[in-house]
């Protein structure tokens, strides 16, 4: 087994949750909770992937997928925040309707090729041993753009003023209303921009990292892992990163388990009974469900709680009579 | 100075101060809420320098004014003038760019974000990238200016609630408000607390600022207040008093507008034998930090045991802890069963009956009718219940009595809980827990939100409870409840209980000092936590009747003194004669009279206090 | 850019009884308007899907019986829905519990656990019955056990082992019970196939070709139990209570943990039991594809029902005739799209139920 090789598609691989992940976190940390990522991330896969395949330019299709995801998320937005909807049955619809969408809109597009967002190499930092060809070579630019994100995402979320009012809105609205900070205009924003980073994800493999258009199993229930995914990472993007590469490493792992004869000097079972692929397919799944135990019992050990507010409604002027 | 008489719905005005222009001008401020009349052309003005008491009952209408300073509703008519210039707040932002600033009584802060993050929400500079530690020193310099002691870097759930009431203070401040509203900002502080925040805010009117400061406590008005305006229902009876001009009794009719006698019927009686105790019982609150330390309680049949303390200092734990709602170590003894740690089933099916301080959250289902609400506790027991199924029909004729018998005020049984108003909610679960002949009564806050009328019946309904020989343990804030109900009360502090007062040696200064944790030396007798190590003829809980007497007088003197009392009221024409004035209820307990040694001894104690509150006293 | 608010809510007070009825069906009126214009956008003309659609689903007695055939599995899943969202726990893995109960009843065939020549039809298929519904009960516990003891978020749990269970099956299909490499088991014996109309086409002629089954008999008995349980039983109280304010019920010395696995339990054996019916009732086989997503399906079926039983079987009726249609109508996604706009529309709606809506201008604030 290549490990070299297991890490870096890994990493391409993570990215796609990573970037989904991040943008949940954004919202969740307002106080909405979007379930329906998996129907955002199948929109903007399939529009990326139909713009560009259409026009012929990558990058008009990466634009088409922000914007196809951010539109869907503001269905959520209306719903939740100005009609007080459940959050879980309006994510929920949410994913029927995005993947309704996809699906009639995306009829036809199976087979064919798109443009793909190109790959290239950093010079230098792909010299580094081990890090430089596993993390710098021969990715695709949204894979950089991933280890930017983390970064910028976390110091906005803690050392801007746009932050504070984020933490604020999604940990006590009342205390942020009364200080005059827009509460349903910031619930908001942080939808869209959840959506816009929902529909990123899913043209991250439409037009990058597994380009084609395969109806729904193209996101495959990737959407609902980066939910989980911020889950476990209690709402912080390093840890969001952490869990979004593993996932990556781990699901690539399971994938190369199939090829070599021998395993650890043993008869590799998965070789010689290629049925137990199933057991190796379902890997991903039962890890999101161990990751979710695991991340709720620390969480309880730590104190970190969900941000407050999380999936209450706010409505002004009821109380206070 | 001439007051015209209050009579009810005739306005008292006093014009004065011609030349200076008010801080804030309110006029014929109108808000309606659905089916409320919250400001009824509601007039308001505050000067520059002046501490003006806004008071009123419950629901009278004095946050709404306030908020509607605040910009927080809009008025459906009516203007407001800050500093003679007329404006129309659409949002908070408009207020607080106008100097106005609000501390509210539920503070509004983000528990995990420190004192400056809390500071800086909502304003426009920093524009991006947050330099906290600049503006952690721009912080504790305009602490110090005001004289208030706070650590900006520390994080909201680490403060104790005195000092996050200094951290709404300076968030305001940092805005550059002159205008300050104080919503009812003593209730949640023991009284040396109080006091001290009461000094703070006249070093603010000093400075030139004007504070607004909301209350329903006669007493505390007094002691802070310049001037003074009265709400009833929405609408003013008093309009920028001068407070020399009233009696205690006259602020109370203004208040109340109707005659208000607590004509509780407490008979005497001796307890009985032990309901419930408490041995060595600890939990943890919900952030996992210690709330309740080896407390040891007993409660015996026909007697109510007051649990007193500053909010927060573990008298909710130790609800849940009996009610079976918490995890605890030791032991809780119901009618000799151990129920610590046993599922709430098994208490109520021992006789526990629970008033639960959150009557919408806890204490009923508001989208499920008042039968539903009913049988909450008794769906297992005949008539409702009928192998597995749930006689419906036997269930909405038990309703049907208990809203009979408890007057709740609902069109029928099927309508939603959540439409009642909060007097008929609650009586409504004191119907259900009170119906079940409980043995033990936890009631926690039960007269808290509720207009006076409900109060006495609700406190009513409690000392019948008594009188048949239920236990009763009663936790409130409010200290006169408590004072009027309780044959014993013990005080908690930081989840201790710090000791047991019997009724006849209650004094609201001891019951303050402890309520901060201090435990006097002369109250380690027999009449305090020791006693509860068992013996049933404790003299001490079975008061002497000619104690009692005594003890009733002191009680009652003290209600008069703290509430409307009957020679007020039997005039329902006002006090005209500033004579009545100086005819305090110290005239007919001179020694006694709280508020009158009140000041003087608070003042030293604050001082002793104040220092060791600052050292973080921890026992 | 300045978003005012623009809408108050206010409480209403009671809400006309016939205001969920009208809500709901206007829902489902106004997402077809609404898919039907996504359709004429990707070129299609709506009026035509639309009457084929109709044609497809009630145009005949066979048609209306294959109508009855894809409402059967939606009427079941529908009801476990509907008991577990009383009690507010989503449980979207009737789908997986569907595929487990599949599972465990082909096992009676496949193992087989019982002498398929000599045990008599009705034992046969009661123990298949009862074993698709240990089967989803048991694929139900997880979610139920991980909510009641961890507090984990049971959709996403559940969605998962949905994917899980798919897999599972695929494992049993493509290897070990394989038929001749096909990806599916061999034809189940007809000692394992639950009756149908068409069984009985000898005495009556009409039945003939009909592939309704009698697994549309245990949807209608659960729904009168399901009915029974709700509005009947102490149980039910208990779960209406739990629903609407745990913490009142918790109060109240009810058992949250143990009522929450409970109905998942119960809620996966009515997705199992599903799964039962559509290897033994329809395909009499099990494989890859036994379900077009009845499983979430299920799930608007009981939102739109407003989970009452009984209406529960109207709107599976309607959404089978959905499904029945759009088998053969391109694009794939349309019935998918025409439900997720619904379940949108509904839970849109419900705000008309809760709340009336005034639109507040902000000329009309500065009155005066």
């Amino acid at each position: 087994m290549n490990w070299i090789e297991i890490f870096r598609s890994g990493i391409s691989t993570g990215t796609v949750l990573l970037i989904a992940a991040i943008g949940e976190t954004l919202t969740e940390r307002s106080g909405i909770q979007n379930l329906g990522v998996e129907g955002m991330m199948l929109v903007g896969a399939m529009a990326g992937f139909k713009v560009a395949y259409q026009s012929g330019n990558v990058w008009l299709g990466l634009l088409a997928a922000i914007a196809a995801g951010g539109l869907l998320s503001l269905a959520h937005a209306l719903v939740t925040i100005h009609f007080q909807a459940d959050q879980t049955v309006s994510g929920l619809s949410l994913t029927f309707l995005g993947t309704g969408l996809a699906l009639v809109l995306g009829d036809g597009l199976t087979g064919m090729t798109a443009p793909v967002i190109p790959s290239f190499t950093i010079p230098l930092l792909s010299q580094v041993p081990y890090l430089g060809p596993v993390a710098f070579a021969n990715h695709n630019l949204l894979v950089y753009v991933g280890y930017l994100l983390v970064p910028l995402s976390w110091y906005y979320i803690h050392k801007t003023r746009p932050g504070l009012h984020l933490r604020a809105v999604g940990e006590n609205p009342a205390a942020a209303d009364t200080l005059g900070v827009n509460i349903y205009r910031t619930r908001y924003l942080y939808t869209f921009i959840g959506g816009c980073f929902a529909g990123l994800a899913g043209a991250a493999i439409s037009v990058a990292i597994a380009p084609g258009w395969y109806s729904n199993l193209t996101v495959n229930g990737q959407g609902w892992i980066a939910v989980a995914l911020v889950i476990f990472a209690h709402w912080n993007p390093w840890r969001v990163a952490l869990g979004g590469y593993l996932f990556g490493v781990l699901r690539r792992f399971t994938l190369d388990l199939q090829g070599p004869r021998l395993l650890f000097g043993l008869a590799n079972p998965f070789f010689f009974n290629t049925n137990l692929v199933f057991f190796l397919q379902m890997a991903p799944y039962i890890l999101t469900i161990i990751a979710l135990i695991w991340g709720s019992s620390a969480a309880r050990k730590k104190r970190i709680g969900s941000p407050a507010a999380l999936g209450v409604p706010y409505q002004r002027g009821e109380r206070g009579l | 100075m001439r007051a015209i008489s209050p009579i009810k719905d005739e306005l008292m005005t006093f014009t004065e101060e011609p030349n200076a222009i008010p801080a804030v001008e309110m006029r014929d401020i109108t808000l309606r809420f659905p089916g409320v009349l919250a400001n009824d052309h509601v007039n308001f003005t505050l000067y520059p320098g002046e501490i003006h008491a806004l008071l009123g009952e419950n629901g009278a209408g004095k946050s709404t004014l306030m908020n509607v300073l605040t910009g927080l509703y809009k008025p459906q008519s009516g203007e407001i003038r800050i500093h003679g210039k007329k404006v129309s707040f659409n949002s908070p932002r408009d207020a607080i760019a106008n100097g106005i600033g609000m501390v509210h009584q539920h503070f509004m802060l983000v528990e995990n974000q420190t004192v400056t993050e809390n500071i800086l929400i909502g304003l426009d500079t920093p524009h991006f990238a947050l330099n906290l530690k600049k503006f952690d020193h721009e912080i504790s310099d305009l602490a110090d200016q005001f004289g208030i002691h706070i650590d900006p870097t520390a994080k909201i759930w680490q403060l104790s609630v005195g000092e996050q009431q200094r951290v709404e203070i300076l968030k305001i401040l940092y805005r550059g408000a002159n205008i300050l509203i104080m919503d009812e900002p003593t209730a949640v502080l023991a009284p040396q607390e109080a006091d001290e925040l009461i000094e703070t805010l006249k070093g603010m009117a000093a400075q030139g600022k004007s504070i607004a400061f909301i209350s329903h406590k006669l007493n505390e008005v007094k002691q802070v207040a310049d001037k003074l305006t009265v709400l009833r229902r929405g609408r003013v009876t008093a309009e920028r008093m001068d407070l020399e001009n009233f009696t205690r009794e006259s602020l109370a009719s203004l208040m109340v507008g109707r005659e208000v006698i607590f004509n509780l019927q407490k008979c005497e009686q001796t307890a009985g034998r032990e309901v419930l105790r408490l041995e060595d019982v600890s939990a943890v609150n919900n952030k996992n930090l210690p709330a309740l330390r080896n407390v040891d309680l007993a409660l015996h049949e026909g007697e109510i045991l007051g649990i007193a303390g500053v909010a927060g200092n573990g008298q909710s734990e130790l609800v849940e802890v009996i009610t079976g709602l918490r995890e605890c170590t030791g032991n809780v003894w119901l009618e000799g069963k151990n129920i610590a740690n046993k599922p709430p089933a098994f208490s109520i099916s021992h006789g526990l009956a629970h008033i639960p301080e959150d009557r919408i959250g806890v204490g009923s289902a508001p989208n499920l009718s008042l039968t539903s609400n009913i049988i909450m506790k008794r769906y297992d027991q005949k008539p409702v219940s009928q192998k597995w199924q749930l006689d419906y029909v036997a269930a909405d004729s038990l309703a049907d009595g208990l809203k009979t018998e408890y007057d709740i005020q609902a069109p029928n049984v099927q309508t939603q809980a959540r439409k009642l108003s909060g007097g008929n909610l609650q009586k409504l679960i004191l119907a259900r827990e009170l119906s079940s002949a409980p043995r033990l009564v936890v009631a926690m806050q039960p007269t808290r939100g509720l207009d006076v009328g409900a109060i006495e019946s609700v406190q009513q309904l409690l000392l019948n409870q008594r009188a048949q020989g239920c236990a009763i343990l009663l936790v409130s804030e409010d200290l006169d409840e408590l004072l009027s109900l309780s044959d014993r009360i013990a005080v908690m502090y930081e989840g201790h209980v710090v000791g047991t007062i019997c009724s006849g040696d209650f004094d609201i200064n001891q019951i303050g000092l402890m309520m901060t944790g201090t435990i006097p030396q002369d109250l380690k007798s027999p009449s305090s936590v020791e006693d509860s190590s068992g013996s049933n003829e404790n003299s001490s809980i079975s008061a002497p009747s000619s104690r009692f007497d005594e003890v009733l007088d002191h009680v009652k003197s003290f209600e008069e003194s703290s509430s409307p009392s009957e020679e007020a009221d039997q005039s329902v024409t006002p006090p005209e004669e500033p004579s009545e004035e100086d005819l305090p209820p110290s005239e007919i307990l001179p020694e006694e009279d709280p508020e009158l040694n009140l000041s003087e001894k608070e003042r030293v104690l604050r001082k002793v206090l104040g220092e060791k509150y600052q050292q973080g006293d921890v026992e | 850019m300045k978003i005012p608010y623009p809408v108050f809510l206010k409480r209403s007070q009671d809400a006309p009884k016939w205001m969920p009825f009208v809500t709901s069906v206007g829902a489902v009126l106004l997402a077809f308007i609404i898919s039907g214009i996504v359709l004429a956008a990707t070129g299609a003309n709506p009026l035509k899907v639309y009457s084929y659609f109709f044609k497809a689903s009630f145009g005949s007695w066979g048609a209306f019986s294959d109508v009855i055939v894809k409402a059967t599995p939606l009427l079941l899943i529908g009801l476990g829905c509907s008991l577990a969202f009383k009690m507010r726990l989503w449980n979207i893995g009737a789908e997986g519990q569907f595929f487990v109960g599949a599972f465990l009843a082909s096992a009676v065939v496949m193992v087989p656990l019982v002498n398929l020549e000599t045990t008599p039809r009705w034992a046969i298929v009661s123990l298949m019955a009862l074993l698709g519904m240990i089967g989803g009960s048991l694929y139900g516990f997880i979610p139920g056990f991980l909510k009641a003891k961890l507090n984990i978020n049971e959709v996403i749990i559940t969605l998962m082992l949905n994917y899980i269970a798919v897999l599972w099956n695929n494992y049993w299909i493509f290897g070990k019970w394989s038929e001749a490499g096909f990806q599916m088991t061999k034809t189940f014996p007809h000692s394992a196939w639950l009756p149908r109309l068409a069984d009985y086409a000898k005495e009556i002629p009409a039945f003939s070709g009909m592939t309704a089954h009698a697994g549309i008999l245990f949807g209608l008995i659960a729904a009168v139990i399901v009915y029974l349980i709700i509005y009947r039983s102490k149980w039910g109280y208990k779960i209406t209570l739990i629903g609407d304010n745990p913490k009142a019920a918790r109060y109240a010395g009810i058992n949250i943990a143990a009522n929450t696995i409970l109905i998942f339990m119960v809620s996966g054996a009515l997705a199992g039991l599903a799964g039962m019916t559509e290897v033994s009732g329809v395909v009499h086989r099990l494989q890859e594809r036994i379900s077009t997503s009845y499983g979430f399906s299920g799930v608007i079926v009981a939102w739109l029902a407003k989970l009452n039983p009984f209406a529960v079987i109207l709107v599976s009726i309607l959404f089978g005739a959905l499904l029945v249609a759009s088998r053969e109508i391109q694009p794939s996604g349309i019935s998918f799209l025409i439900q997720g706009i619904t379940l949108f529309l509904i839970i849109s709606s419900d705000v008309l139920l809760k709340y009336e809506i005034k639109w507040v201008r902000p000329a009309q604030e500065t009155a005066q």
